[in-house]
């Protein structure tokens, strides 16, 4: 089922220069060449009759419903299938067309369950629509013959049904799977009457490729395939537009309301990061918003031996305001800071690390691209200006050859994925440097074309490998990069990825990848046309990451793969706004638009607007502030949403640092690891309950709607600013819209950025200035932001985190398609049926070397802890390489990452400890004192509940 | 804040640094890196440091930049 106010146009939206005018029942309409008659007749406002077509999917011509009359022509043509020509005369309604029409919607009906009043889809069914749509009003054939009433119904999925009883076998969720998601998880099964719908080879969908996207459901025109939620809320009757508050695609969301009760997520057709796709955890799983682990009142506590108090929102505050002037005056201003969550909006990350720089008065602000995309900014920034990536995601569809290096898009970005997907399946060439196969490598009708597999930590050196190939064999496009970039600096670059310790033969010998697989793959990279690069963590979450990302972008200027479409350097980027809090100034060394807080020009234009003096001195970055916080220097710490506890490396170094502070304040949903560390815990708000902004991963700024008041109160921003007023420092906005304000008053690249134009919009890709004042989708064009594009050397420098006798495997961590990040929203969800543990991936040499069997308990050790999980015996890793996620709290998996990081951001080593691994029959100790610090915790705020 | 951890972080930025076959401009990398992106209680611990033991574990280049640039990075 669609969104209840969509309006379905029929087959899909062609673009042409090319304009042609045809008459459609005496009406002329003008469209581009290759519109369908059926799009053609619903833009000049005639709907023709269809159930097999839809505006998601190409015509399929199947459903004999949309015949027309074409003047000059014989016979009924589908309009679906038929393209509209300049000149013809339409026509969509005649008694024959009426009668063709009938016969077909009899056939249907007469093996249709005749249940609409308690089905489901009753009021938005098509099928229903359609029998209207005729004039049926009667079925001649009788319900007594064959039918399919009986088929059972497929209950597996915890998050919709599928009643074959209900199929008119249309082929839409099949072609959806296919066309959309490209998992193609679905087909018909069966000739003719006995032909239904099977999920893989006649299984049920849970035991199928199925990843839940939710596509079949939107394009199935009856209730066929229909969400769980519609059968036990019943229909929705509003609905708000908003944007997904999980990854960073950035998905646009309907969200079909009743009451205050979200019924379905359902994805915008006119979402311009996701048109119209989502994926499992942005469709399905918002009932985190609901969960009753929510923490709804504020809380206060002494120590965190202690029970939580229940207070009023004014103690809360007045408290937090009371604690952070304490400490101040008893430890000096340098011993609080922030730390701004890329969860919330950009409105709420811009306040909170205004309450840092205006009211602490110092620069200890800090957020989650710490540790994950700050090498991305950092990089990006040194070599074109701008941190951030360089494309809109549409631009893959212009992409020959699309190289994905680090990144795992079917599980972290499912919806790009399905583009890019698209893309390859049209024919576009894949590189993929990973040391696992991700999924990519081969999936249906895929097939990487290179697959290199390299050793965790030895990006640098492949990437160098790559660049001596293309410089030595003359494959440079050194007309752009002597233009566009500094010669000298590029002549420097050259002479140095040319000599030999970067020759294929070399670098095989570090990474592993054999020499003639890097001279393909560059020579495939280098070759004329578009090469695009798309990159993730596995980039950045190394001590090398920052050299990495300049690695990636000198390749992309050495090869002019910059400043148009279909090329570009990409990061796929985490949460939903990582883009926007590293736009808004969250870093502790840059005010927002990425300008650095020694520069007193920049620094004056923000005194004057806040009306106070601003600490001239780059703050504490988040590992610092723990490092600091041992040493006694820094006592206090206002932490927005965020769960560095689970998900930050070295999880003993970090919980030591915790104790060790005087007043931890987190405002978050529920009791988080973090949280039970904290003396004062502030409710937040879902992305569904505050108005606001999130930025994703192509720069694409998109509103965010209120679709029900804040659960607990209070909007996040209404919270930050409340105790900066308790503070003594004014910070009254009407409407996150004034912050907004505000924020394009004092950063230029979002000077024409305001809550009305992305209304009007839709979205709006920064930089959006007086040069630009509609965005900008591609970056670069003509020239770098920064002038000429640098050139920087990148050195290949081994990691300190070498494996040894003790230690003698890598272990690399990631994260899958149904759990976010550390799992707080999505493990109280539905999405743990597919997911309910992080398990470790492990080579059957490596397990039988180890007498490890699938499925077994074994202890990872590394030089800095050890935990407890289970074994998968799988080759999808390579010998001497193991892999976990970090979903499960319980895991503990960052107990065992070190805290080695990049050299330019400290960004975690993730993707690099060397571990071992052993057959084990009982939990870590690590583990069985996280167990009894979690029941405490629990008991204290159990302890909470009866006193309020 | 541990100062073996600071000297490790202090030498990885001229571990990147040090590709650069200008030495003076490599030392300038190094110093202007912790210009930007170091607190001044960092930067504050690791004078101290080689003050107190010579810059004990520091690489050369890093040593060099220290030194050379101290009065642009002392807060």
């Amino acid at each position: 089922m669609q969104s209840i106010t969509d309006i379905d146009l029929g087959t899909p939206r062609r673009t042409s220069e090319k304009q042609i005018t045809l008459e459609i029942d005496g009406v002329n309409v003008t469209v581009p060449e290759g519109t369908s008659v059926m799009r053609a007749a619903a833009v000049a406002g005639r709907q023709v009759p269809k159930l097999c077509a839809t505006d998601m999917l190409e015509a399929f011509g199947s459903c004999r419903l949309c015949l027309v009359e074409i003047e000059g022509r014989r016979g009924y043509p589908a309009s679906c299938t038929t393209p509209a020509e300049a000149g013809m005369k339409i026509r969509t309604q005649s008694p024959r067309l009426a009668d063709l029409r009938r016969g077909v919607m009899e056939l249907y009906i007469s093996d249709h369950p005749l249940d609409c009043l308690t089905c489901p889809a009753n009021g938005h069914c098509e099928l229903q629509d359609m029998a209207g749509a005729v004039g049926l009003r009667e079925v001649r054939y009788g319900y007594d013959g064959e039918n399919h009433l009986d088929r059972p119904k497929d209950t597996s999925n915890p998050y919709f049904t599928f009643d074959p009883s209900k199929c008119i076998v249309c082929s839409r969720c099949v072609r959806a799977c296919d066309e959309v998601q490209g998992t193609l998880a679905l087909t018909i099964d069966g000739r003719g009457f006995a032909s239904m719908i099977s999920p893989g080879q006649m299984q049920n969908f849970m035991d199928s490729e199925c990843v839940s996207c939710g596509a079949c459901i939107q394009a199935c025109p009856t209730a066929t395939l229909m969400e769980k939620s519609v059968y036990a809320y019943g229909q929705p009757d509003r609905v708000v537009e908003t944007t997904c508050a999980y990854c960073g695609v950035g998905c646009s969301f309907k969200a079909e309301i009743k009451g205050n009760q979200v019924v379905r997520m359902v994805p915008n057709k006119n979402g311009q990061a996701n048109e119209g796709h989502s994926c499992v955890k942005g469709r399905f799983a918002f009932g985190y918003t609901t969960h009753p682990d929510r923490i709804l009142k504020p809380m206060i506590r002494k120590s965190i031996e202690d029970p939580w108090k229940e207070v009023s929102w004014n103690e809360a505050v007045a408290y937090v305001a009371s604690e952070f002037k304490r400490v101040q005056e008893k430890y000096g201003r340098d011993s609080v800071g922030a730390v701004t969550s890329s969860r919330c909006t950009n409105e709420e990350t811009f306040v909170m690390q205004k309450l840092v720089r205006a009211v602490f008065n110092n620069n200890n602000v800090d957020t989650c691209a710490r540790v994950c995309h700050s090498p991305t900014g950092y990089g990006l920034k040194t070599t074109f200006g701008t941190s951030a990536g360089t494309q809109e995601f549409a631009s893959v569809d212009q992409a020959d050859v699309i190289m994905i290096i680090g990144a795992n898009p079917t599980d972290g970005h499912p919806v790009f994925a399905s583009r890019m997907k698209q893309r390859l399946r049209e024919g576009a060439k894949l590189i993929i440097l990973d040391p696992r196969a991700i999924d990519l490598v081969r999936t249906p009708h895929i097939e990487a074309d290179y697959h290199l597999q390299l050793k965790p930590g030895t990006n640098v050196a492949l990437i160098n490998g790559l660049a001596h190939v293309i410089v030595t064999e003359g494959l440079a496009n050194e007309s752009f990069a002597l233009e566009r970039c500094d010669p000298d600096e590029y002549n420097a670059w050259k002479a140095f990825v040319s000599q030999p310790k970067y020759s294929p033969e070399e670098v095989e010998r570090i990474t592993g990848v054999p020499a003639e697989q890097i001279r393909q793959a560059a020579r495939l990279y280098a070759r004329p046309g578009n090469s695009a690069i798309y990159y993730g963590l596995g980039v950045t979450e190394h001590s090398q990451g920052s050299t990495m990302v300049i690695g990636m972008a000198n390749l992309a200027m050495a090869t002019g793969n910059l400043g148009r479409e279909g090329v570009g350097v990409n990061p796929l980027r985490g949460q939903n706004n990582v883009q926007g809090s590293c736009d808004m100034g969250s870093f502790p060394h840059e005010l927002s638009g990425y300008r650095h807080i020694s520069d007193s020009v920049v620094r004056a234009q923000f005194e004057k607007e806040w009306g106070v003096h601003l600490d001239a001195e780059p703050g504490l970055r988040i590992p610092n502030m723990f490092d600091a916080a041992l040493d006694g220097s820094f006592k206090a710490m206002y932490i927005q949403g965020e769960d560095f506890v689970q998900s930050d490396p070295n999880t003993q170094h970090i919980e030591r640092a915790m104790r060790a502070m005087e007043c931890v304040v987190v405002q978050d949903l529920f009791l988080t690891e973090t949280a039970k560390f904290a003396h004062v815990f502030l409710p937040g708000s879902t992305f569904l309950e505050k108005d606001g902004t999130f930025t994703n991963a192509e720069r694409r700024i998109q509103l965010v709607r209120k679709v029900m008041p804040p659960v607990a109160g209070l909007a996040d921003w209404e919270i930050t600013c409340a105790i900066s007023n308790a503070m003594g420092y004014p910070m009254n906005y009407n409407h996150p819209s004034e912050i907004m304000d505000e924020i394009a008053r004092l950063t230029p690249t979002f000077s024409g950025v305001s809550f009305e134009k992305i209304d009007r919009l839709g979205s709006v890709q920064w930089p959006c200035n007086d040069k630009a004042p509609e965005g900008t989708p591609t970056m670069h064009v003509g020239g770098f932001v920064r002038g000429k594009g640098k050139f920087v050397l990148t050195e290949y420098v081994a990691t300190d985190e070498r494996t040894s006798r003790k230690y003698p495997l890598i272990l690399t961590t990631g994260r899958i398609l149904s759990q976010y990040n550390v799992g707080a929203q999505t493990r109280r969800t539905e999405n743990v049926v597919w997911h309910d543990e992080d398990v470790l991936e492990i080579h059957p040499h490596d397990a039988e070397q180890r007498g490890i069997k699938d499925g077994g308990t074994v202890e990872v050790a590394s030089r800095a802890g050890r935990v407890v999980l289970h074994a998968r015996v799988t080759e999808r890793i390579q010998p001497g390489v193991v892999y976990t996620t970090f979903h499960h709290p319980d895991t503990g998996t960052n107990v065992v990452t070190t805290d080695n990081s990049d050299w330019a951001t400290n960004c975690p080593e993730y993707k690099v400890t060397a571990v071992e691994v052993t057959p084990v029959s009982r939990p870590s100790r690590w583990q069985e004192q996280h167990r009894d610090f979690t029941e405490q915790q629990e008991d204290l705020l159990e302890q909470r509940l009866t006193k309020s | 804040m541990d100062i073996h951890h600071l000297v490790k972080m202090a030498n990885s930025i001229g571990d990147f640094f040090g590709s650069e076959p200008d030495k003076a401009k490599g030392a300038k990398g190094v110093a202007d890196h912790i210009r930007n992106f170091w607190d001044p209680r960092m930067r504050r611990q690791i004078f101290a440091h080689i003050d107190q033991s010579s810059g004990e574990g520091l690489s050369d280049l890093v040593l060099t930049a220290l030194r050379a640039h101290r009065k642009e990075l002392s807060a």
